[in-house]
């Protein structure tokens, strides 16, 4: 058996598991960028998201100004491919993080990666909340608060989660091109470790890992929102 | 009388759409009483619904002037700034004292029936145990303690309506507005909720509001009536003239809706016995008579005063707030001059007459 698998996987093994090369430290590279960019792009994209939708012209408190504004700037940052971001905004990743490079510096560009796809995405689940439940939280003098967290956020809680989701697994896909400002995790093991050296198994077991965890994201995912939803 | 509860004066609403401009309410007044039963028909369009909203300022308007209780929510002749009169916290706290409801219910989805009732009373100074004591006693008044802890999708549309009412009740409003409120309900749940409103009039004072298409629901519970066609209110008065005597051709319309004569008429008009009408000496009409006149014995008479005979083909009588509201198709025979001399009388004593076929024009 280990006979087999030294044979079929020996550059897997080969890259061994701790280390600064190892399976161990890109899967914890991966997890950590996903996680913390997750959480930054996450609150801007929900801070934008929202935004657009109580400023629209049909919100509840509607502001040209901020509307646009908001729309601009999701539009513009949505329009930038991810691998060109990555390079773009390097000055500016120095600037808050103090380096270039490393999977630290890479939250700085996958925060903004993410965020504008993820506000269009809130965006979108809070107009799916009926504009008459609004308003009858309108008629019984609810206050702004009240609106925004009482009744867009718990009446569009099953489609957020469901667009989290999609969110969250296009975010684990731009970690993999974070490799590219040397970033490490499962892409750039995929790419530099196993495709750059012709080494398909590495590939293969890079990607095998990926696809679990997007498995994983997808079936807590639709759990929570089918369990969260009393539509 | 006292001081109206709401008075809308010359509102008009307009939107602005890209190049168009849409004028949903037209320099409407209304003025309604406390306690009354307020009736606002019309199809889709008319701009009930955005009249009804300028109440409680969901919809502003772009002119005219809003005062309700005794406060004047908007004044403004002309389009400029600072025409809504009170500050943002004070009109949260005056629309808790006009409850809303609506067509499609706009319950939460996500909350349960006491949930929902609960979310109204978030303002509320009540304490806790008061809140849910209040959450249960309008549960109760409505008829759904045994759904307390159900989800909105689980409940049928009679029992969705209930807790909206029950929502729109939490903070015990003053004012209840009813937009379509049973405009997606089947008859026998149509009925349930207008005697709940009936029973919340009466036994509570609750003023009400009621926009409708349908005549029916009107008949059912209002006291006064008013007619919306094109933003503007184009007949209104007590449910009793309209009923009795409307004069425009849609308030015609409403109330056949509700009473079905006109059918009435198209079928009777098929029939040999019209068709074959000796119009010399025969009227086809139709008398509508309301309140006091409705106990004399009238057809009687006629024979009696004038020797003229009475054949009648259709007759309908309707309750409305107590008073008794009849329509009947009758053939009048006899001599011409004493059928002139029956439809005058008739006409002397408050029965509308509306000669359909015969010796016209008398």
């Amino acid at each position: 058996m280990s006979n087999w698998i030294q044979q079929t996987f020996p550059n897997v093994i080969y890259q061994g598991w701790g280390g600064d090369t190892g399976w161990w430290t890109a899967i914890v590279q991966t997890l950590y960028m996903t996680f913390w960019s997750a959480i930054f792009g996450g609150i801007l994209g929900l801070i934008f998201g929202f935004g657009l939708i109580v400023t629209s012209p049909r919100g509840i408190t509607p502001n040209r100004v901020l509307f646009w504004i908001f729309d601009k700037v999701v539009s513009v940052f949505r329009a930038i491919p991810f691998i060109i971001l990555l390079a773009f905004i390097a000055p500016f990743t120095k600037l808050i993080v103090g380096t270039q490079i490393g999977s630290t510096a890479a939250l700085v560009p996958l925060s903004l990666g993410v965020f504008p796809f993820y506000a269009r995405q809130i965006q979108v689940a809070l107009s799916e909340v009926d504009s008459g439940i609004v308003e009858a939280a309108q008629a019984v003098g609810s206050t702004f608060n009240e609106i925004v967290f009482g009744v867009y956020l718990r009446e569009g809680r099953s489609e957020i989660i469901r667009v989290s989701t999609v969110t969250l697994i296009s975010l684990i896909g731009l970690t993999a091109m974070a490799g590219a400002i040397g970033a490490g995790g499962l892409g750039n093991m995929a790419i530099a470790y196993g495709y750059n050296r012709f080494a398909n198994d590495t590939t293969v077991v890079a990607t095998f890992l990926v696809l679990i965890f997007v498995l994983i994201v997808q079936l807590v995912g639709d759990y929570l929102a089918k369990r969260l939803n009393h539509k | 009388m006292s001081e109206p509860i709401i008075s809308l004066q010359n509102i008009n609403v307009t939107f602005k759409q890209k190049k168009k401009t849409i004028e949903a309410v037209k320099s409407v007044s209304l003025e309604v009483e406390k306690g009354d039963v307020y009736g606002i028909v019309g199809y889709s369009g008319a701009g009930k619904s955005t009249l009804v909203r300028v109440i409680n300022l969901l919809q502003i308007p772009t002119s005219g002037t809003v005062v309700v209780n005794g406060t004047t929510f908007f004044k403004a002749n002309n389009p400029s700034a600072h025409r809504v009169q009170i500050g943002a916290k004070e009109l949260r706290d005056k629309r808790r004292k006009i409850g809303m409801i609506f067509q499609h219910f706009n319950l939460l989805n996500e909350r349960t029936v006491s949930e929902n009732v609960a979310f109204a009373l978030q303002n509320s100074k009540l304490s806790k145990e008061d809140k849910d004591a209040k959450v249960t006693e309008l549960l109760e008044l409505v008829d759904l303690t045994d759904r307390k802890d159900q989800y909105p999708s689980q409940l049928s549309g009679g029992q969705k309506q209930r807790v909206a009412i029950a929502r729109a009740l939490a903070n015990d409003p003053e004012i209840l507005i009813s937009d379509e409120a049973t405009s997606a309900l089947d008859p026998k749940t149509t009925n349930q909720i207008l005697a709940l409103l009936k029973k919340l009039n009466e036994e509570y004072g609750l003023t009400i509001v009621l926009i409708t298409h349908e005549m029916q629901a009107v008949k059912e519970v209002a006291n006064k009536v008013a007619v919306m066609q094109d933003g503007q209110i184009i007949e209104r008065g007590s449910l009793l003239e309209i009923f009795a005597q409307p004069e425009e051709q849609l308030t015609r319309e409403f109330i056949e809706t509700a009473t079905n004569i006109d059918r009435a008429i198209d079928v009777i008009s098929q029939q040999p016995v019209i068709q074959e009408l000796n119009e010399g000496q025969q009227v086809f009409a139709r008398l509508t008579y309301s309140g006091n006149n409705a106990d004399e014995p009238l057809i009687t008479s006629l024979y009696d005063k004038f020797n003229v005979v009475a054949n009648i083909l259709y007759g309908n009588v309707e309750v409305l707030q107590g008073e008794e509201v009849g329509s009947l198709l009758v053939i009048l025979g006899g001599e011409p001059s004493s059928l002139e001399q029956a439809l005058a009388y008739l006409a002397d004593q408050g029965v509308a007459v509306e000669v359909l076929k015969g010796t016209q024009t008398v």
